[in-house]
């Protein structure tokens, strides 16, 4: 047994790579993951407080000492049994969620040093299960005869679809394209999120006996009330997602050559155009391509069309200490040579005869007071127009939601952004039997927010088809102590 | 996947196709199209529906042989299945009593029109079917919709059926005669629907069309199938597909719906020739 000050002296384990010379080259997963020993080695950095503040940043609840024990003692398959208790879905977790902003910020290891590297080990944990395979299935609860229908095959409907399941309730998912997934087969590329631990993910649920059904559009070919009443279903999710790209408002956004985000890398992951033309969607491969945004999307177009043989810019019109992507994305994109033009915004797209895109005009811009958002507001700086010479424009500025299912289900409450209004105890909509989760309701978040979404919904699903009503909400905070 | 039950050549390069798609059958109205991948590798390619069967769950369309996804499909045979089919797709054409409605129509949209003539006569409008080829023999469908319209017009470039031109010149014609048309749906290739539009347009006669963009998702998702009208952004599989012809951005459709021809030429030369392996086939046998 290691002491606490042994423990604390073992350096955090970095998670070997491809080399970036290499991997512009290629869409195989960047990381590695670690290796037994790594893991074990990471591992042995935690110090099984008494008190885990990580579980409290995880918005999922995973009881993350007790998986990170056992991998401390081997038991690696034991270890990603342990998460699947709270987390259908480990191998995407640990690929995608910003633990750096959740469990591993208030890990206690990091106050002085590194914290201890949660993500990684989760990954590694669900890799260990996939590779080995025997992955063992959870037992379920006696049947209750209930019938949920779940809109959408992405992170939200996935979470909501394995804990359902778990409880004894019948569950069917709808997607509209035809694979399951959502965001994680459409959006993040292989390189980040290999699609085989996507079709594994789904397997195991399939596995536990969750119905997929694809090329199925809920409000065209049934809408959710006709789910609920003539198809009998007793209670439905909706986890649509946000799937209606946002656009500038720029003049040129319309010429041959700009794109959004969402079909840039539609284009490459779903349909594989990548492997044109083994797979038949042609993809968008120029030379000198303009991505417009700052998140996680634009850093996976950015990286996308560097493999597939261009150079790419980074157009941001705030700062880097700004830009809402995760900083390991930052950093991977910096280190593949992708250029960031920072503090600098578009303001027209020019175009040939052919309404082809031949450059961008963008402004330079320079940080006044704080917006709303509590971030520093970009102003253009006056007279410091340039023309960018560039042949294709990814446009990676957010998204908006779907309108298919509130278009078909008029009394559904909306946000004036059109987002779905749901109680956050439960995530029930306006409408009784009816929940929500993920970018339908939030607007465009993370996968993990989208499966913390998806957990509540479950809990608050499971207590009202077996009462016919939502669980009382919690008292609120600080209840009975005057305020100070 | 979604079974094939039915395929014939209708005209030269004019395939009809029937599809056991219940779920589809049951929703679909006039109008609306369908998103098919033949097979895990194709493109996701629209078809716009010619005819449906709620209660037999068949649905038809109609398929021309343009790049390799159209030319995947009509190489499969009845009893094949067909990948992924998805739909109904995009708003229906909204059918009311508009009075004298002529509905122009070329290639893949003289199917497109059947079910859209059926019903708006059974709303109880005078119904002018106007369909146009380069020749006599490329014209299909024709006793089909001399069924549901009260008008049927054929009209060829070559003059060998019916009236010489296009159907435009039909309606230009009918128009300056002084003819009422109360609402010209046109659904075709991108410059005839354009050229309809510029002539109906003095006569301030309400004109719609089908615009039929490159799409990837057809849901909203992906935003490749954006066009300007009144000069706002619209995504023809969500707002679309029918829009008022008049007030289309022409050249900017026109050129974003070519974005990939190079691709797709090198698409069909570097996968040919696609032939099929079943049992009973020529290369089976060799």
């Amino acid at each position: 047994m290691l002491s606490k000050k042994e423990r604390i002296k073992i350096p955090r384990q970095a998670m070997p790579e491809q080399a970036p010379e290499d991997r512009i080259h290629n869409f195989n997963e960047v990381p590695y993951g670690y290796t037994t020993e790594l893991a074990k080695l990471e591992a042995d950095r935690c110090l099984q407080c008494n008190k885990p503040k990580c579980i409290e940043g995880c918005p999922v609840n995973i009881d993350i000492p007790s998986f990170i024990a056992l991998i401390q003692e081997g038991k690696f398959i034991e270890a990603a049994q342990k998460l699947k208790e709270e987390n259908a879905l480990p191998a995407i977790c640990g690929r995608v969620c910003p633990q750096e902003e959740q469990c591993e910020v208030k890990c206690v290891t990091g106050v002085k040093g590194d914290p201890v590297a949660i993500g990684r080990l989760e990954r590694f944990a669900a890799d260990y299960e996939r590779a080995h395979g025997e992955v063992a299935l959870p037992e379920l609860q006696p049947k209750t005869g209930k019938r949920v229908g779940i809109i959408g095959a992405g992170p939200a409907g996935l979470t909501v679809a394995g804990d359902l399941i778990k409880l004894g309730h019948d569950v069917t998912v709808f997607e509209a394209l035809h694979a399951p997934g959502g965001v994680l087969m459409y959006g993040i590329p292989e390189f980040r999120m290999p699609k085989e631990v996507v079709r594994a993910e789904v397997d195991y649920l399939e596995k536990l006996g969750v119905a997929f059904v694809m090329d199925y559009v809920v409000g065209r070919n049934s809408t959710v009330r006709e789910l609920l009443d003539n198809e009998g279903f007793h209670a439905v999710f909706i986890g649509s997602g946000a799937g209606l790209p946002s656009f500038m408002g720029i003049p040129g956004e319309n010429l041959v050559g700009v794109y959004s985000a969402n079909e840039y890398l539609t284009r490459a992951n779903l349909m594989k155009a990548y492997r044109f033309p083994e797979y038949d969607t042609p993809p968008i491969r120029r030379e000198r391509v303009a991505v417009i945004g700052g998140g996680n999307v634009a850093m996976d177009s950015a990286r996308t069309a560097l493999r597939l043989g261009g150079d790419v810019t980074v157009v941001y019109r705030r700062a880097r200490e700004q830009m809402p992507a995760r900083d390991e994305e930052i950093h991977h994109a910096e280190e593949e040579g992708i250029e960031f033009k920072l503090l600098n915004n578009p303001i027209r797209i020019l175009g040939d005869e052919n309404h082809r895109v031949t450059s961008m005009e963008c402004i330079r811009m320079e940080l006044g007071e704080p917006d709303d958002s509590g971030r520093r507001r970009p102003v253009p700086v006056k007279g410091s127009e340039f023309i960018m010479e560039i042949d294709t424009v990814v446009v990676a500025i957010g998204n908006k939601p779907n309108p298919l299912i509130p278009q078909t289900m008029p009394e559904l409450k909306l946000t004036r952004w059109g987002t779905i209004v749901v109680d956050e105890h439960t995530m029930q909509t306006s409408e009784e039997g009816v929940y929500a989760g993920g970018d339908i309701v939030s607007g465009a978040a993370t996968v993990i927010l989208a499966m913390g979404q998806g957990k509540i919904a479950a809990q608050a699903m499971d207590h009202y088809l077996r009462t016919g009503k939502n669980p009382e909400p919690p008292p609120p905070p600080d209840s009975g102590t005057p305020a100070t | 996947m979604f079974k094939i039950l039915h395929k014939q050549e209708v005209a030269p390069n004019v395939h009809e196709i029937v599809i056991e798609a219940p779920a589809i059958a049951k929703k679909a109205q006039p109008g609306q199209f369908l998103i098919l991948m033949a097979d895990e590798k194709s493109e996701r390619v629209p078809y716009t529906l010619s005819d449906w069967d709620a209660d037999t769950g068949a649905v038809t369309l109609i398929v021309l042989e343009a790049g390799h996804s159209s030319r995947k499909l009509i190489l499969m045979e009845p009893g094949d299945q067909i990948e992924h089919v998805v739909g109904p797709l995009g708003v229906p054409l909204e059918i009311g009593h508009h009075g004298t409605v002529a509905l122009a129509a070329g290639c893949y949209g003289i199917g497109a029109i059947l079910s859209i003539a059926r019903a708006m006569r059974k709303a109880g409008n005078r119904v002018i079917a106007i369909v146009e080829a380069r020749s006599h023999y490329l014209h299909y469908y024709q006793d089909q919709l001399r069924e549901v319209s009260d008008e049927l017009i054929q009209t060829t470039i070559d003059g060998s059926e019916g009236i010489k031109g296009h159907a435009v010149d039909v309606i230009k014609k009918r128009l300056e005669d002084g003819e009422q048309l109360d609402l010209v749906v046109v659904v075709g290739c991108p410059f005839m629907m354009m050229l309809t539009g510029r002539e109906t347009e003095p006569h301030k006669v309400k004109t719609l069309v089908a615009l039929n963009p490159i799409m990837v998702d057809g849901t909203g998702m992906c935003g490749a199938c954006r066009v300007s009208v009144s000069g706002e952004m619209k995504f023809a599989c969500v707002d679309g597909p029918f829009f008022d012809a008049h007030a289309v951005d022409w050249d900017e459709l026109w050129d974003r719906k070519a974005a990939y021809s190079q691709e797709e030429i090198q698409s069909v030369e570097r996968t040919e020739p696609v032939v099929p392996l079943r049992p009973g086939s020529r290369t089976d046998t060799l």
